[in-house]
């Protein structure tokens, strides 16, 4: 059973914004969206994430999961309320939430805070936190949903590189059981954590399948426009490096 | 606020404090609106008072009894619930335009209020219904037109608060410019009588006044509340609240119709008060947080009790003579609008 998307369109005031005729992914696993700026990588996920309209259809193992079982986090994330963190969180459970906060509504939210390494934020001010803290913040919230779907738009660009890693970690453990599509900048990144790669560029799909067999250096040069070498570290994980911008 | 570790105090942070504020507030009001039945040009006693409300509207001290059932009291419940009224509506606009400096008023709905009430004022000898009935009946329907207006726009061109605030702005000087066309057409006696609607006044209260708005209040309440876990997502902002599955316009647009409701009912029988809509949510918020489950109530109390402490201060300052509440409102209102705006900065 897999991810199925046929004919999937994105379209704005009659201009093509994304188009994938075919694309087949497993089920579950961390599934890296990549691409250069204006590839269509937001569009993909806002489109999965039911938040913009779409055309052609989209199923994950024979359905769509229903919207509480969804998790996305857009790329523009910021909080101005001044609401608690705990607070923030219990609103992922909004579908599920009666008049009165339940013992096991407050367990959820704890545990949510707690697999993020966040306990000593739960009584702060969402306002009042840095870029980064909002981040893994409202990722928690979106975790409480305990979503089979989680779609995230670039989850690790305002966290430092422990958060990063600490954050994909987690990711990468959760994907276990359900299906996480990321948008990823970090090239090297999602060499390490992702399990298979979508390519977009212009709005199309480049390619897609296992992380190894798409990331490699005649196309990454060519859609990013960039001179770059895939190397290895201490590890056996690649790294992409960049030499230099390649001009047209 | 302190960081939170053990499940005892996290069992207070969602919840109990903040019912404990409502419960204060709401004590708060009780006191104020006693104190407005003590207040007036007759001036009783809080013994004659409290004697008066046992005895009941058929007591024997007939003179109190009137005073008190007939003409103050429907003063004073008016005034706790246009305030009511007016504070909900206001932190509801507040959310879904995600501007603190939102009122009831916003997208217009004084002005078309102000253009309904003086259209009947103005022409209403020729018309088959009493002027009292008349000029809130107008009211209502010319807010109720003006929201249409705004809905409609939300609907075929998406609710954004900036969508919403430019059909609002739009509707306001559709409205002020029509209200002023029927100033200009009218005679100074009658001109005084739509600026004195203008100001907004308790002194048109009627136990009628108190049932309709009680029966807006009854009907609106159950959808308001409904909502509450909703608005309060929307205060994460329109990407994260929509990233939660929350159908950000349409919330928009059905809290739109309750804000239209509940103003339309208070508007029509005191005129238009001014700031109480403004003041009441932030005063709420600041007491128990974004949560609506309590801002909404607190907001509804805070905003009774700026308007009945508004009349308490409106019989007091001149014996024998009622300032307008609306004018009260306003002149405290403004430093309270500047210390919001300086409070904001600060953050």
């Amino acid at each position: 059973m897999s991810l199925i998307l046929d004919g999937f369109t994105v379209d704005a005031s009659r201009r093509s914004l994304l188009r994938i005729d075919a694309l087949r992914l497993p089920s579950t696993g961390l599934v890296a969206v990549i691409g250069p700026n204006g590839a269509g990588k937001s569009t993909l996920l806002k489109a999965l994430a039911g938040v913009i309209a779409y055309g052609g259809t989209r199923s994950l193992d024979g359905a769509w999961p229903a919207p509480e079982r969804i998790g996305f986090m857009p790329q523009d994330f910021a909080v101005s309320a001044a609401m608690s963190v705990a607070d923030c969180v219990l609103l992922g459970r909004r579908e599920r939430l009666g008049w009165r906060v339940t013992a096991q509504d407050r367990a959820e939210v704890a545990r949510a805070l707690t697999a993020l390494n966040l306990d000593a934020l739960s009584g702060r001010r969402m306002d009042r936190l840095s870029g980064g803290q909002q981040q893994r913040v409202l990722l928690a919230q979106r975790l409480i949903r305990d979503p089979r779907v989680l779609i995230l738009d670039e989850p690790t660009s305002a966290l430092d590189l422990h958060h990063q890693l600490e954050v994909l970690d987690h990711l990468r453990a959760l994907s276990a059981t359900r299906l996480i599509l990321a948008a990823l900048h970090d090239l090297t990144l999602a060499a390490r954590y992702a399990d298979h790669i979508v390519f977009l560029e212009n709005g199309e799909l480049v390619m897609a399948g296992p992380t190894a067999d798409v990331l490699q250096t005649p196309c990454l040069n060519r859609a990013y426009r960039i001179d770059s070498e895939i190397l290895q570290d201490r590890t056996g994980s690649a790294v992409i490096v960049a030499h230099r911008a390649v001009s047209n | 606020m302190s960081v939170v570790t053990s499940d005892q105090s996290a069992a207070r942070r969602f919840g109990l404090g903040q019912a404990g504020a409502v419960c204060a507030a709401l004590v708060l009001l009780l006191c104020l609106m006693v104190a407005d039945l003590i207040t007036g040009p007759a001036g009783l006693p809080l013994a004659d008072v409290l004697r008066g409300l046992a005895d009941g509207p058929a007591g024997e001290d007939r003179r109190l009894a009137v005073i008190l059932w007939n003409l103050r009291m429907p003063q004073t419940i008016m005034a706790a619930l246009v305030g009511c009224t007016l504070g909900i509506a206001g932190l509801m606009m507040q959310t879904i335009l995600n501007n603190p400096l939102a009122s009831p008023y916003t997208l217009g709905f004084s002005a078309s209020a102000g253009f309904g009430a003086a259209l009947v004022i103005l022409f209403g000898s020729a018309l088959p219904v009493a002027m009292w009935i008349g000029v809130p009946l107008a009211a209502f329907a010319a807010t109720l037109i003006a929201a249409a207006l705004v809905y409609l726009v939300a609907r075929y061109r998406g609710a954004s608060p900036e969508m919403l605030v430019l059909a609002g702005i739009a509707v306001l000087f559709l409205f002020q410019s029509l209200q002023s066309l029927l100033q200009f057409m009218a005679a100074p006696e009658v001109l005084q009588q739509i600026v004195f609607w203008l100001f907004g006044s308790l002194l048109k209260a009627s136990w009628t006044s108190v049932k309709v708005l009680c029966v807006i209040l009854a009907l609106t309440l159950p959808f308001i509340l409904r909502e509450v876990w909703n608005l309060t997502a929307l205060r994460l902002g329109d990407g994260n609240a929509a990233s939660l599955g929350l159908n950000v316009d349409a919330l928009r647009r059905r809290v739109l119709v309750l804000v239209a409701l509940l103003t339309a009912g208070a508007v029509s029988f005191t005129g238009t008060i001014g700031f109480v809509g403004l003041i009441a949510p932030h005063v709420g918020r600041s007491l128990v947080g974004e949560d609506h489950r309590f801002g909404l109530p607190m907001a509804g109390i805070m905003g009774a009790v700026v308007l009945v402490a508004a009349s308490v201060i409106g019989k007091a300052i001149s014996p024998g003579a009622v300032i307008p509440v609306g004018i009260i409102t306003a002149i405290a209102g403004i430093p309270m609008l500047l210390a919001i705006i300086l409070m904001k900065g600060r953050r």
